[in-house]
C-alpha cells in the first residue's frame, strides 16, 4: 500500500497528464464517429457571443461586395419571376403563395465564424433555436449549397459545411436523373467530389451539378457546381467526378436556412419502411 | 508566482486566445495554413512553477481554443503534450542550466530560444495533425501539414515574441 501511494506521488505529473490525455482521446474518438457534444462547440452562448462581437466589426469591411451579391441575386430572381408572368398563359395564382401550403420555409442568417482550411469544417451562424432553426436543416447561399445544421443553441447554430469529411449529400447531374453522393476529399476547399455516377451516363467537363431529389434536407435543383474533371474509380464501373463549387467557400456571409415542412413525415415514412434507408 | 505574474499570464491567456481564434484561424494561406500562435503562452510561462498547475492551465488553454474552432480535443491533446514535455525539451535546449534559480529565458542566446520554440511547435503540430487526420493512410498529408504549418507558426511566433519580448532585467 505504502509503495502504491509512493508510486502515485512520484509519478503524479505523469498520471495527471495521462488522465487528461485520455479525456482528450475519448473526445477525439467520439467526435470522429458521432455528432459532437451539445455544449462544447462554437455555437454556445460564450463563443458565439465573442464571434458575434468580432463579426459586427469586421462585417463592415465587405458591405459593398455583399450588397452587390444580394442585388445580383435579386436581379436573377426578378428576371425569372417577370419572364414567367409574361410567358405563361395561365397567370400566377397568388393563392399559391399562401404560407400554410408551402413545402419549404426559408430563414435568413449571417455567418459569424467560417472555416474552410481544416479537414472537418464547421460554420457558425447568428440564428438559433429561438429563430426556429433545428437540426438537419439545409443551408444555402445565393450561389449554391453550403451545408447542414448540426447543433443549435438558443441564439446560434453550427453548420456542418460540405467541406467536412463526414458530409455526404445527394447530388445529380443537371437534366439527368442519375444521382450520386457528394463528398469532400479534404484536399482543396474549392473542389468537392461526386461519387457513384454510373459509367454509362454521358458527362462532360462543364456540366452543372444540382442537389438531387433523394434528400429530405434540400429541395431539388439547388446549384452546387460544375464538373472540373472526371475519372473512373477503382472498380471501373462508376465515375469519380471533381466538382468546382459555385460558392467561394472562403468568402460567404449571408445564408438561407431551408426548412422542409414535410421532413418529419418523410423521415417517419422512411423509418417505417423496412426496405428504406 | 506573485500577483503581478498572475496578472500578466491571465492577460496573455486572453489575448493569445483571441488573437488565435479571431485572426490566425482565418488566415488560411494556401488554403490550409493557419499558424498557431497560442503556443507562445507555454513558451513564455514561468519555469519555476508547480508543474501540475501548468498542465491544468495548458489543458484549459487548449480546450478554449478547441471550443472556438470546433476541433474538439485536438488542440487540447497537443497542448497538453507539450506542457508535459516542456522540461525535457528545455533540458535538451539549454542543458542543465535551466534548473538554476537565476535562469532567465531572455538571457540565453537567440538561437537556443528559437530551437526551444521550434521544438515546442513541432511536437504540438505533430500531435495535432495526427489526431486531426486520424489515419496513417494519409501519412504524407500529415507530414505536409506538420512541416508547412510548423514553419508558418514558427515565423509568426518569432515575430510576436520579439514584438512583445519579456523585458531584460
Amino acid at each position: 500500500m505504502q509503495q502504491i501511494i509512493n508510486f502515485i506521488f512520484r509519478n503524479k505529473i505523469l498520471l495527471l497528464y495521462l488522465f487528461l490525455l485520455s479525456i482528450c482521446l475519448a473526445f477525439t474518438i467520439q467526435s470522429h464517429s458521432y455528432h459532437q457534444s451539445k455544449f462544447f462547440n462554437s455555437a454556445n452562448w460564450f463563443t458565439g457571443g465573442i464571434y458575434k462581437t468580432s463579426n459586427s466589426i469586421s462585417s463592415y469591411f465587405n458591405l459593398k461586395k455583399e450588397n452587390q451579391k444580394l442585388v445580383d441575386e435579386n436581379i436573377r430572381l426578378r428576371s425569372i419571376l417577370i419572364n414567367k408572368e409574361y410567358n405563361l398563359e395561365i397567370p400566377i395564382d397568388t393563392s399559391k403563395f399562401n404560407i400554410a401550403n408551402e413545402d419549404y420555409t426559408i430563414i435568413s442568417a449571417r455567418i459569424i465564424k467560417n472555416s474552410y482550411s481544416n479537414l472537418d469544417n464547421y460554420i457558425t451562424i447568428n440564428k438559433g433555436s429561438n429563430d426556429g432553426i433545428t437540426q438537419d436543416m439545409g443551408v444555402i447561399t445565393p450561389d449554391g449549397i453550403l451545408g447542414i445544421v448540426e447543433n443549435t443553441s438558443k441564439k446560434f447554430s453550427r453548420i456542418q459545411s460540405i467541406l467536412n469529411r463526414r458530409s455526404n449529400l445527394n447530388a445529380k447531374i443537371k437534366n439527368t436523373n442519375n444521382f450520386g453522393s457528394l463528398i469532400w476529399n479534404a484536399k482543396d476547399y474549392g473542389i468537392v467530389q461526386l461519387m457513384d455516377i454510373p459509367k454509362r451516363v454521358p458527362i462532360k467537363v462543364g456540366d452543372t451539378i444540382l442537389t438531387g431529389a433523394a434528400s429530405s434536407i434540400f429541395p431539388e435543383n439547388i446549384p452546387i457546381g460544375t464538373i472540373k474533371n472526371f475519372d473512373l474509380d477503382v472498380s471501373n464501373s462508376s465515375y469519380k467526378i471533381d466538382i468546382l463549387l459555385f460558392n467561394d467557400m472562403s468568402n460567404v456571409k449571408n445564408v438561407y436556412i431551408i426548412n422542409n415542412m414535410h421532413r418529419k413525415a418523410i423521415e417517419q415514412l422512411e423509418s417505417e419502411d423496412p426496405n428504406g434507408q | 508566482m506573485d500577483s503581478n505574474s498572475y496578472f500578466i499570464n491571465t492577460i496573455r491567456f486572453i489575448v493569445l486566445v483571441l488573437a488565435q481564434v479571431l485572426i490566425c484561424n482565418k488566415i488560411g494561406y494556401l488554403g490550409f495554413i493557419n499558424p498557431m500562435i497560442y503556443i507562445l503562452f507555454l513558451y513564455w510561462y514561468p519555469i519555476k512553477q508547480n508543474r501540475a498547475f501548468f498542465i491544468l492551465i495548458s489543458f484549459l488553454l487548449g480546450f478554449t481554443i478547441d471550443i472556438f474552432s470546433d476541433t474538439l480535443a485536438f488542440h487540447t491533446a497537443a497542448t497538453l503534450t507539450i506542457a508535459y514535455l516542456r522540461p525535457t525539451i528545455m533540458r535538451f535546449c539549454f542543458g542543465v542550466n535551466y534548473e538554476f534559480q537565476s535562469f532567465k529565458l531572455s538571457s540565453v542566446p537567440r538561437i537556443q530560444q528559437i530551437t526551444y520554440l521550434a521544438l515546442l511547435i513541432l511536437v504540438h503540430h505533430t500531435v495535432f495533425f495526427i489526431l486531426e487526420v486520424f489515419s496513417f493512410a494519409n501519412f504524407l498529408l500529415i507530414l505536409k501539414k506538420v512541416l508547412m504549418v510548423s514553419l508558418a507558426s514558427l515565423v509568426l511566433c518569432i515575430l510576436f515574441s520579439s514584438l512583445f519580448s519579456v523585458k531584460k532585467e
